[in-house]
């Protein structure tokens, strides 16, 4: 059975799919910030595209509703000059009975060369790029609780923005651990790249019961955990977990864990405040926070694009690489 | 006169735990019988004689679990498949649960399952009737009626009844005919819609988790309310060492009660879900391997004293899909007995203790006269080279299931005759 991380790469260590960032070094993820750099530019451009993936299709399979992810990805697709193909499966295939893997076999009929995937099952990715041909790059760009791997890495470009290097930085991410794939994929990132310590803050009912073996340290007191952290990354709280007996009431949860301009006094005096969107304002966070000085949010969104025009070419990179490799 | 059927298997290693017998003996049978061990009877003239030599001798294997998937999911196996799978793997008594469509709660279905089986004629197949209607966990089923179409004993399978007074008048009702009730526990509320164990692999891959508490919780509630009803309750497929523990206490309280594992519990843990494998999704969920450690110690200890395949075949679409969206369970009659020599192999129990747990082990659960080797005894035999290796390859199962996460792996045992009640109904070629 192919374990995630050597399905992701080829015999050479080469990304032939962008899928967790579990079983990924520091090297390729350093790679791939590096890329996101000199993509940075391009949006700044009067005519903000490059060739580099031109000729090749990119579709993207959005299983689960989502605006910026996939708007990013499309606009991270034409930059890279690849035509881009937007399906909304939730509303065509899936509720005629059509499986998985006939949406995979249509697709590929049409001679797409990269799925950016996003569904609301844990493992969906893996299992489309287990099935698709090997020719064929799958960036997961959400699945289910399990990752979210260029959320994560736009994160990471985020921070070494603006606090250059990883080791020695202090993170706290704060809110629902146990459903974000979200957090999954940061907390691996920051480990990987070296970040001294990652902290997560949450209530016992929001993490999971083996959360310590994630590589975190655990606080549930929101003004302990966030002391002296370099960045502070706020996440989503769904309505939803009102039900399953999680919270008590967004009311308890603000006033817990919410992020104000009194508590942000604790953490460093330079620390940045990051949030995946959309933001519940006054539930995860002050909009005092949301809007103040410290906050990066918006430079995430527009970062964002960058990073995944770094993924989507070293992937067709690596496309091209083999292609050369067949041909000798 | 002329048809009378004689076997003489010749210098076998007969292996009878129930008996504890473990030599190298000939056994004769006549008709269905097993008439002579040693020295074949005056005058007995074998009509088939089998070469015993560097093969073990054992009672055919009675495996408390096996999905047959007929009638109503035809499409992934049959009676007639699956009862010719498990010949072919030493396989002569098997019980099959009751959530067929329709269910095994009426006398007819059972009677219909019994009647494809006897015409297949490969194995013996003991229905589990239905603890509820539909089992929809609400009203009684008639018992008295399952019980009296050959139904061995019931159970609500899958759905475990999250209603505790319900549960409490099945098992009373159960008790008042002899009936062994056959409990999956698992609270329903604290499994929800998970899929692999709470524990680090699901906290790292996002996966809906289903906690030992659902177990645990669940086995204590069904222990109090045996002790109040006086019910005999079997636990089945228990999954971890916090529930074999409190087994263990329950069986030092002299209390009715027993337990199964399936067999892919002692091999497996959730460090096998890695990479999103949907072939190891099964229900209970693969746990730590400190739960694998404390099953294989309460199986060498005996007090989980019986090992079932849990065999669930699929067909292939229902293990294509992202691994919680896929259909539960594994195809496990082809390795049920190589994976258990394989235990011995590993030291967990000579090979003896496990042969019991496939053979005596389940026909006392079962209150059944089978699993014994004695002159007298009905001759189910079960004929196997221990020390031959094969590699499992998915596609050349002999079930029409061919989901196995064990695919690649190197197994000791290959059967070479399978005896019913004195017929040879598999012979490898």
């Amino acid at each position: 059975m192919s374990r995630g991380p050597s399905l992701q790469l080829d015999d050479v260590g080469r990304l032939r799919h962008f899928l967790t960032i579990d079983g990924l070094n520091r090297e390729l993820l350093t790679e791939i910030l590096d890329t996101a750099e000199g993509f940075a530019g391009v949006s700044e451009r009067t005519v903000k595209k490059v060739p580099l993936c031109r000729g090749k299709i990119v579709a993207n399979l959005f299983f689960e509703n989502s605006t910026r992810t996939r708007t990013t990805f499309e606009l991270a697709g034409k930059r890279l000059s690849a035509d881009v193909l937007n399906l909304n499966i939730t509303a065509s295939s899936t509720s005629k009975g059509e499986t998985l893997l006939d949406t995979l076999r249509n697709l590929e009929a049409m001679h797409v060369d990269m799925f950016v995937v996003r569904h609301a099952v844990s493992g969906a990715a893996h299992f489309i790029a287990r099935h698709a041909d090997p020719g064929v790059g799958v960036i997961n760009a959400g699945d289910g609780r399990h990752a979210h791997p260029t959320q994560a890495m736009l994160d990471m470009f985020t921070i070494r923005r603006h606090k250059g290097e990883f080791t020695g930085l202090r993170v706290a991410i704060v809110g629902d651990i146990l459903h974000s794939r979200v957090a999954r994929s940061q907390i691996l990132a920051l480990n990987t790249l070296g970040a001294s310590e990652v902290r997560v803050i949450a209530p016992r009912t929001l993490l999971p019961v083996e959360a310590r073996s994630l590589g975190v340290h655990i606080y549930h007191d929101m003004d302990e955990g966030i002391r002296d952290v370099d960045v502070v990354i706020m996440l989503r709280l769904q309505k939803e977990r009102m039900q399953g007996a999680m919270l008590p009431s967004e009311h308890e949860y603000y006033r817990l864990f919410g992020l104000t301009e009194a508590r942000l006094a604790a953490a460093d005096s330079e620390a940045i405040v990051m949030h995946p969107g959309p933001i519940n304002r006054g539930v995860e966070m002050a909009s005092e926070v949301a809007d103040g000085s410290r906050s990066v949010i918006l430079q995430q969104v527009s970062y964002g694009i960058a990073v995944r025009m770094a993924v989507m070419s070293i992937i067709i990179g690596t496309q091209n690489q083999q292609g050369q490799d067949n041909k000798g | 006169m002329n048809n009378t059927n004689k076997i003489s298997i010749l210098q076998g290693r007969l292996i009878d735990p129930a008996n504890g017998v473990d030599t190298v003996t000939d056994i004769h049978i006549e008709n269905d019988k097993v008439v002579a061990i040693g020295e074949a009877p005056a005058g007995f003239q074998a009509t088939t004689i089998i070469d015993g030599n560097d093969k073990v001798v054992c009672p055919g294997i009675i495996d408390l679990c096996a999905n047959l998937r007929e009638p109503g999911a035809e499409y992934k196996a049959t009676i007639a498949s699956e009862t010719a799978a498990a010949a072919h793997s030493g396989i002569t008594t098997l019980c099959c649960p009751p959530d067929t469509l329709p269910v095994i709660d009426t006398p007819a279905i059972a009677g219909q399952i019994k009647h494809k089986a006897r015409k297949a004629g490969y194995c013996r197949v003991l229905p589990l009737g239905a603890q509820t209607q539909g089992l929809k966990g609400e009203k009684l089923s008639e018992m008295a009626a399952l019980k009296g179409a050959g139904c061995i004993a019931i159970s609500n399978n899958y759905a475990p009844l999250a209603n505790t007074l319900v549960q409490r008048r099945t098992l009373e009702y159960a008790a008042t005919f002899d009936l062994l009730t056959i409990i999956r526990s698992n609270d329903r509320h604290l499994s929800d819609q998970g899929c692999a164990h709470e524990g680090k692999v699901a906290a790292r891959l996002g996966l809906p988790v289903i906690p030992e508490a659902a177990e645990t919780v669940a086995v204590a509630r069904d222990l109090a309310l045996a002790q109040t009803t006086g019910a005999a309750i079997h636990f089945h497929t228990l999954s971890s060492a916090s529930a074999a523990h409190t087994l263990a206490w329950a069986r030092r309280e002299k209390r009715r009660v027993t337990a199964d594992v399936a067999i892919h519990q002692l091999h497996l843990t959730e460090m096998d879900i890695e990479g999103f494998d949907s072939n190891t999704h099964v229900l209970p969920p693969l746990r730590s391997t400190g739960d694998r450690d404390g099953l294989r110690q309460a199986v060498a200890e005996n007090i989980i004293s019986a090992i079932c395949s849990d065999h669930q075949p699929h067909e292939a679409d229902a293990k294509a899909a992202p691994f919680p969206a896929t259909e539960p369970g594994i195809s496990g009659l082809d390795t049920l007995l190589p994976l258990t020599i394989k235990l011995a192999h590993e030291g967990v129990m000579d090979l003896s203790s496990a042969i019991a747990r496939l053979t005596i082990g389940p026909a006392e659960i079962l209150g059944l006269p089978l699993g014994r080797l004695q002159v007298g005894a009905t001759a189910d035999i079960c004929i196997f080279d221990p020390d031959t290796y094969w590699t499992v390859a998915p596609d050349q199962l002999t079930s029409q299931g061919k989901n196995t996460p064990f695919g690649g792996w190197e197994l000791p045992g290959i059967v070479t005759h399978t005896l019913l009640e004195g017929r040879i109904v598999y012979q490898r070629d």
